[in-house]
């Protein structure tokens, strides 16, 4: 069905312990942590002083920047502090906000607005203000997403909801038990950029969301499902649009640019919740799964619950508990406490025993196998990367075209000489993007320099004319 | 209370394939040609393998610890014991003892080590080793046993003569070479033809069965099998062996086709030597082969093509060996050539 996908793995999915149990609220801890930088761009300001009152749903920071996003209070309480807190996406601390709760959810006014009244622009500045964000995991600002495709004349708006990822089951969930949320969510979204087609890709291990999606449907036409078969990383952006449309996302460029908006189906939930009932992005459907924990389960959690007030949930920690991951095995990230707080990002929290990872083996030289390019989604050759990575040869890695690397691991996967290329690849980025950074600089000093000559060219040329026409003239008076 | 963990970085997983996993499945891939060569020629090959490896093994660890590098990770990776047992497997089973010794020695010390070991190596150091045995000691080679098979073997060989043999160079008093050896199917063919006799007078000797040489049918079936479980193991891929086969049989039928009184078809030559050998163990060498599946169909292709040149107008019988080393050269080149068009860029 999906020929033109290149590369992949089919992985253990371990989803089935998570979706035994219907979805449920966590419970509200006393304080709330929500850091400023937690989406995509540059970090929201705060709104809100120290010993401030704020309700559920208020805004308490505000974007800043072009891509930047609106933070709002999940609680009611009172603004305990805004100072760096240690958040799960970076090394050093993140300014944050923390709200004590005063347990009382005390809703901030927020009128339901009708879609269907609003144009574009007044859906995407309301979308904004929601402080929705994509919840796949890159937490990319929804309205400057939705606004970049107004390049494209004809513009598809494509649904992501197939979770490739072993472990994560919240999109799963999400659509079995709210797929009404997630269709009208991508009736907004739809609307909000013009589109004319409308598509929800899932992968095919997922029977009960795609009949949830079916039924919510109710035999309208407007919205397409596309079944994708379950092949890690079929659920990465450019991946799906290849798979669901066959059309590439050009190199450096952006869906958008094709006319395509890619948004996860938790965002057009969020985006559903924000239009119909007035609440903002204040909680996420979060994954908590792995051996490490008693009850495997998905909470709707509020943003800035502490993780292990999450696992303290599903019935602590088992025994046998080892790692703590934000995400998927493949992509997540590594956590080192569980006192970070759930953050728009956190789709998962694996509790990893030593039984659900398979170690690294000691690393041997690379033996030229090819299974890494047999596996590469973007079809590079990680193994040429890896000696030109070693080598530092920038110029060498750009041709091969490391920054089309999607990071997904799987050449990792099937490495038999148990090299860690992503984390060479991760690395070898660096001073690769400064160096085409260098280089789009160099162009632009070059068409500077070029443009003043020109002009100074011009000037001369422009004088010259002036003298000659003087001289004429007086030439001319003579005679 | 809160609780740590180890920091860790994605992915948190990997598979469970491993270079000695690779290279311990292609060993024992090796396993049934080797039974059905013990049945064949005798247990020559079996000494043949014990010489190989163990000088190896100890040449390995020697040029390790001379390079400073782990022994023991390296010496595990199973890749210098399959490089004596392809070594062991091209010699005659009764050749003298200094023969696997120093190809094995060579093809581990120079061909291997010499270029930076495991990995970096861009000639199949197996071929290397055998090449230089073929080109310094070529009547060695010629002395392949008659196959113990159908009445063509009249001397019923001891283990204690293939020892003395092996270990002395000489054959014990009773025997003489030439009542026990017999030509390989494809020396009869380039030998009858050199004495002017058609393909048809030369391959109906009583060496010849309905598949080329009598014997030598069977190992190539043991090769097959071994080659086919590869394949399904998903250890090797389709192209490089199919390619070769190819490269060789598509010529080797269009010459039948124009000639038959003098160039064999393409089944003779599928049997014959090491076709089946170097489809499947030696030009599917990971290291010393192209990388992309594109790369790796050119390559395989080369090989096939330059061993039936070989084979029918070359100065050797067969031309494996000499096929693989020059496809080794070109694969740089071959390499350069076939990147696949990454995702999102233009071609």
């Amino acid at each position: 069905m999906t020929p033109r996908v290149r590369g992949g793995l089919r992985l253990d999915a371990n989803k089935a312990r998570s979706t035994r149990s219907p979805l449920r609220s966590a419970s509200v801890p006393a304080e709330l942590i929500l850091p400023l930088d937690q989406h995509a761009g540059a970090p929201a300001r705060p709104i809100v002083q120290p010993g401030e009152a704020v309700l559920l749903g208020q805004p308490i920071a505000e974007p800043h920047g072009d891509i930047s996003a609106w933070l709002h209070s999940p609680v009611s309480g009172r603004v305990a502090a805004i100072e760096p807190r240690e958040v799960p996406y970076r090394v050093d601390p993140a300014q944050s906000i923390v709200i004590a709760n005063d347990g009382r959810d005390a809703r901030f006014a927020q009128p339901a607005v009708d879609y269907r009244a609003m144009s574009e622009g007044e859906l995407r500045a309301h979308i904004a203000r929601g402080g929705i964000v994509g919840l796949g995991g890159a937490t990319f600002p929804t309205e400057p997403k939705l606004s970049r495709s107004n390049v494209a004349s004809d513009r598809h708006l494509l649904l992501n909801g197939a979770e490739c990822e072993p472990w994560i089951s919240c999109d799963d969930m999400l659509m079995r038990e709210r797929a009404g949320d997630v269709i009208l969510g991508a009736r907004i979204l739809r609307q909000a950029i013009g589109a004319t087609k409308c598509t929800i890709a899932i992968e095919d291990d997922i029977p009960l969301a795609a009949a949830a999606l079916r039924a919510a449907l109710d035999y309208q036409d407007d919205i397409a499902i596309s079944v994708q078969h379950d092949i890690y990383p079929a659920g990465g952006e450019r991946q799906l649009i290849l798979a669901v449309m066959g059309r590439e996302v050009p190199s450096g460029g952006l869906p958008a640019d094709i006319g395509i908006v890619v948004q996860n189906v938790g965002t057009a939930a969020a985006v559903a919740r924000w239009f119909r009932d007035g609440e903002p992005l204040i909680s996420r459907i979060v994954t908590i799964t792995g051996s490490g924990v008693r009850e495997a389960t998905n909470l709707e959690a509020r943003l800035g619950t502490p993780i292990a007030a999450l696992i303290a949930d599903c019935g602590g920690y088992a025994q046998e508990a080892q790692q703590l991951i934000m995400g998927g095995s493949m992509m997540g990230l590594g956590l080192t406490s569980d006192s970070l707080p759930l953050v728009k990002a956190t789709n998962c929290v694996i509790v990893a025993a030593n039984a659900d990872l398979q170690p690294r083996g000691v690393e041997m030289p690379c033996i030229r196998c090819g299974d890494c390019a047999e596996v590469c989604p973007a079809s590079l050759l990680p193994q040429q990367l890896h000696w030109h990575a070693r080598d530092q040869n920038l110029g060498a890695l750009l041709q091969l075209g490391l920054m089309d690397c999607i990071e997904c691991g799987c050449c990792d996967y099937v490495c038999p000489s148990q090299i860690p290329l992503t984390q060479q690849f991760r690395i070898a980025k660096i001073p690769v993007s400064s160096e085409l950074q260098a280089r789009s600089d160099a162009s632009a000093a070059r068409a500077r320099y070029e443009a003043r000559n020109e002009r100074l060219l011009r000037i001369e040329q422009e004088q010259r004319e002036r003298l000659e026409a003087k001289r004429r003239q007086l030439t001319g008076r003579k005679q | 209370m809160n609780k740590s963990f180890p920091a860790a970085t994605a992915p948190h997983t990997v598979g469970s394939n491993r270079v000695g996993r690779i290279m311990g499945l292609v060993i024992c891939a090796l396993l049934p040609a080797i039974i059905l060569h013990v049945i064949v020629f005798g247990p020559g090959i079996v000494l043949q393998i014990v010489l190989g490896v163990t000088t190896a093994l100890v040449t390995e660890a020697l040029a390790l610890r001379l390079r400073q590098q782990p022994i023991r990770q390296f010496l595990c990776d199973g890749s210098a014991v399959i490089t004596a047992v392809l070594i062991a497997m091209c010699l005659p089973p009764l050749a003298p003892w200094w023969l696997i010794v120093s190809g094995t020695a060579f093809a581990i010390l120079i061909a291997k080590h010499l270029y930076g070991g495991l990995g970096a190596n861009p000639f199949n150091p197996a071929m290397v080793g055998y090449a230089v045995l073929l080109v310094s000691f070529p009547a060695h080679l010629t002395r392949w046993l008659a196959p113990d098979i159908a009445g063509l073997q009249p001397v019923d060989l001891s283990f204690g003569d293939v020892f003395h043999t092996i270990f002395t160079g000489q054959l014990p008093d009773a025997l003489r070479w030439d009542a026990i050896t017999s030509p390989t199917p494809l020396n009869a063919v380039r030998t009858g033809l050199a004495m002017g006799n058609t393909l048809q007078e030369s391959v109906a000797s009583p060496i010849f069965g309905a598949f080329g040489g009598k014997g030598w049918d069977w190992i190539n079936v043991g090769l097959l099998a071994g080659g086919m479980s590869l394949l399904a193991l998903r250890i090797i891929r389709w192209h490089t062996p199919v390619a070769m086969l190819a490269g060789l049989m598509v010529p080797a039928a269009f010459m039948y086709a124009m000639d038959p009184g003098t160039y064999p078809g393409p089944l003779f030559h599928l049997t014959a030597g090491a076709t089946l050998l170097g489809a499947f163990f030696i030009a599917t060498d990971p290291v010393s082969s192209a990388t992309s599946n594109r790369g790796k169909l050119i390559y395989g292709a080369g090989i096939g093509l330059v061993t039936y040149v070989i084979r029918a107008w070359g100065g050797y019988p067969d031309g494996v060996a000499f096929a693989v080393l020059l496809m080794n050269l070109s694969v740089p080149l071959i390499d350069r050539f076939t990147v696949p068009r990454i995702y999102g860029h233009e071609r």
